[in-house]
């Protein structure tokens, strides 16, 4: 069991003739992945280590049976890319571009709503579900078949904190990253139920950082929902008001989204917060009493 | 990006939401020549900084008298203000909107940004205008008015009546009703056309002649739509920016300029904002957050440290790694290769962790470079305290 993807998740590449698109391409099908399409428009016909290209969406999910589509398209072109998947009958679009316009963003997440699609990102890492399907740009190798879930608004600070559980031997089952957008698809709130439902995964790693207030929900909602122990850091606690940090979401502004309240909200809601990021692993080990 | 007051107000204009007359002057010459032309029972000249609280420190002088203009403005161009905003530094004045003042009835508060819970954008609107509007939040929540516009279909009339009858407009001056509405539907044109970030305008004033006036204005945009925007992009006051972060930008590496003692270079915006975290939690402040992005190659590192180099408050540099696709033994040459080319005068600290993270370790160790190599996160951070001092 995992969540979200699998052994069986069948890939569309969108954006798959660029240089980012290839290379991850190639990657996600070396861990193993199914991916058995990809989609540049005008480059049908061609192919991109053995995998097909197709003009549109549409036509590899006709052609491939593809059920989630992994978007690497320029800023600009970006959501048109993902209304188009969402228009061609995937049920999962992962989208790894980083700079998408916020109020792009505000209207293709209007029109996926009451749709039975879930996008996960933009500006994230993507999804891997250990030794099953890596769908983003992770390193796979860091990754250890185990019992922990993931999920987190960052990137290389969750390598960082799968680094840790696969060298204390406990391992992950699906690592989620959300992405560091103030817009995006899929929440903590999202991820956190389907963690709970998952039988292999039993603690759960969240990964907060400055800006909005998705950790604030993700602690109400822990608090009524959840009963796997939940482990979390919060990056930005040293982050000046105003400023944003590197991510576009990572932004306290108006006093609000400090990394202070957002441990404080988690803490009451009985999370277990650690302050320094290189305890993250100790810590989930702590939880689970081994 | 943020603009002036001054373009934040040709923008209303251009989209049909009423501003006072009003034109920048860099100069007293200037300042005289708009006065005459103005000619208005009273002249109001603001110095334009990208902060708030301009009024209170002395940025905003009222004058009845055509003749002081010239002098007020010579006293405001060039002197340094210190508000809330600007840090203990200040911000020097570079520039001023000179104005036609306007006979105020009442001020309200209005807004629009996008609301992060729901995605979609919101007005906010208070009758407390001129206020701080996060302490009329704290203190009379009850005060403030939310609206979110649904994105589907853009702003629709009733919106603009929930605002309005909200903000009891039909009772404060019913003579503004309609245009108040017309104005919240062209203020919604200019967020999403404009890829703003928020548009705020406090103080909106109802005038004693009972029109609407945008009295003060202020526009931040989205960076990341500043590409469909030429002509927002020429607003942008490079006088208002930290002269490291215009040089970082230009260099594509991510920097924000902090007060404290050790510089670091990190790959990734979330790794970055916690090798920061942990600085201070090892007993010093971090000078910045840095990053390098996902690759991390010689040429970015050598721009990073050059960067670092240039703040004199780095005593220490702290390179924090996480070696993914892009492998460390890579990464270690880029350091190495970076390090010959920048003299780096102050102790450095080098994590590697990841992909190959043991051969890159070796080659820096073995590189001759005067520097320290770590494994661990917590590890490297207490290296770098130690080799700088603590925070005082």
């Amino acid at each position: 069991m995992s969540i979200l993807v699998n052994k069986n998740t069948r890939v569309v590449v969108q954006g798959i003739t660029g240089k980012e698109g290839s290379f991850h391409a190639t990657q996600c099908k070396a861990y193993g992945t199914k991916v058995v399409a990809g989609v540049t428009p005008g480059k049908a016909g061609q192919e991109v280590e053995g995998i097909p290209v197709f003009n549109t969406v549409a036509d590899a999910v006709k052609k491939k049976g593809c059920d989630t589509s992994l978007i690497f398209v320029p800023p600009p072109f970006c959501a048109d890319a993902i209304l188009e998947a969402a228009d061609s009958g995937v049920k999962l679009i992962i989208c790894i571009t980083e700079g998408i316009p916020v109020n792009d963003m505000v209207k293709v997440k209007r029109a996926l709503y009451g749709r039975d699609v879930r996008l996960i990102g933009p500006n994230c890492p993507g999804v891997i579900t250990v030794d099953e399907a890596k769908i983003g740009i992770m390193p796979g190798f860091i990754h250890k078949k185990g019992v922990v879930g993931v999920v987190s608004r960052s990137g290389t600070l969750t390598y960082e904190a799968v680094h840790q559980l696969s060298t204390l031997g406990l391992g992950e089952t699906t690592c989620v990253g959300i992405g560091g957008d103030p817009v995006n698809g899929t929440g903590f709130v999202d991820v956190l139920p389907l963690f709970e439902k998952d039988p292999e995964t039993h603690a759960i790693v969240m990964i907060g950082e400055i800006g909005g207030d998705a950790e604030e929900k993700a602690a109400a909602f822990i608090k009524q929902n959840i009963k796997k122990p939940v482990i979390s850091f919060i990056a930005g606690i040293t982050a000046p008001p105003g400023r944003r940090m590197g991510h576009a979401g990572a932004i306290i502004s108006g006093g609000k989204g400090t990394a202070t309240e957002k441990m404080k909200a988690l803490e009451t809601a009985g999370v277990k917060v650690v302050k320094n990021p290189a305890e993250i692993g100790n810590a989930v080990k702590a939880a689970l009493g081994r | 990006m943020n603009v002036h007051e001054f373009q934040a107000k040709q923008l209303f204009a251009q989209f049909g939401v009423p501003v006072p007359r009003g034109k920048e002057v860099t100069s007293p010459d200037a300042a005289t020549a708009w006065a005459n032309e103005l000619n208005t029972p009273v002249f109001v000249v603001k110095a334009q900084i990208h902060a708030g609280g301009r009024g209170k420190a002395g940025g905003v002088k009222i004058t009845k008298d055509k003749a002081a203009v010239a002098g007020l403005a010579k006293e405001l161009i060039g002197k340094t203000l210190v508000t809330h905003q600007t840090g203990p530094k200040g911000r020097q004045v570079h520039r001023l909107l000179l104005e036609e003042g306007a006979n105020i009835s009442k001020e309200l508060y209005l807004s629009i940004l996008v609301d992060r819970d729901s995605g979609w954008p919101v007005f906010i609107a208070s009758t407390e205008g001129g206020m701080e509007i996060e302490e009329v939040a704290e203190k009379t929540p009850e005060k403030i008015i939310k609206e979110l516009i649904d994105p589907a279909v853009g702003f629709q009339g009733y919106n603009g009546r929930n605002i309005a009858f909200g903000l009891g407009l039909n009772t404060i001056e019913p003579a503004v009703m309609n245009p108040f509405i017309q104005m919240l539907g062209n203020l919604y044109r200019l967020f999403m056309d404009k890829h703003a970030a928020m548009v705020e305008i406090n103080p909106l004033i109802i005038t004693k002649e009972k029109t609407l006036v945008a009295l003060d204005g202020k526009v931040s945009f989205d960076d990341n739509g500043l590409f469909k925007h030429p002509d927002v992009q020429q607003m942008r006051d490079l006088n208002e920016e930290e002269p490291l972060e215009i040089e970082a930008t230009a260099s594509n590496l991510n920097y924000v300029k902090l007060d404290g003692n050790i510089g670091c270079m990190v790959n990734g915006a979330g790794l970055a904002m916690a090798t920061m975290d942990v600085i201070k939690l090892a007993g010093s402040e971090p000078a910045n957050f840095l990053d390098v992005g996902g690759g991390a190659t010689k040429d970015t590192v050598a721009a990073g440290f050059r960067i670092l180099l240039k703040d004199p408050n780095v005593k220490g540099i702290f390179i924090n790694i996480f070696g993914g696709i892009v492998r460390c033994e890579r990464i270690a040459h880029g350091v190495i290769e970076a390090a010959k080319e920048v003299k780096i005068t102050v102790p450095l600290v080098v994590r590697l962790q990841g992909t190959n993270a043991e051969e890159g370790r070796k080659l820096l160790a073995e590189s001759g470079l005067k520097l320290e190599v770590a494994n661990d996160l917590w590890e490297a951070a207490q290296k770098i305290v130690k080799l700088t001092g603590k925070a005082a």
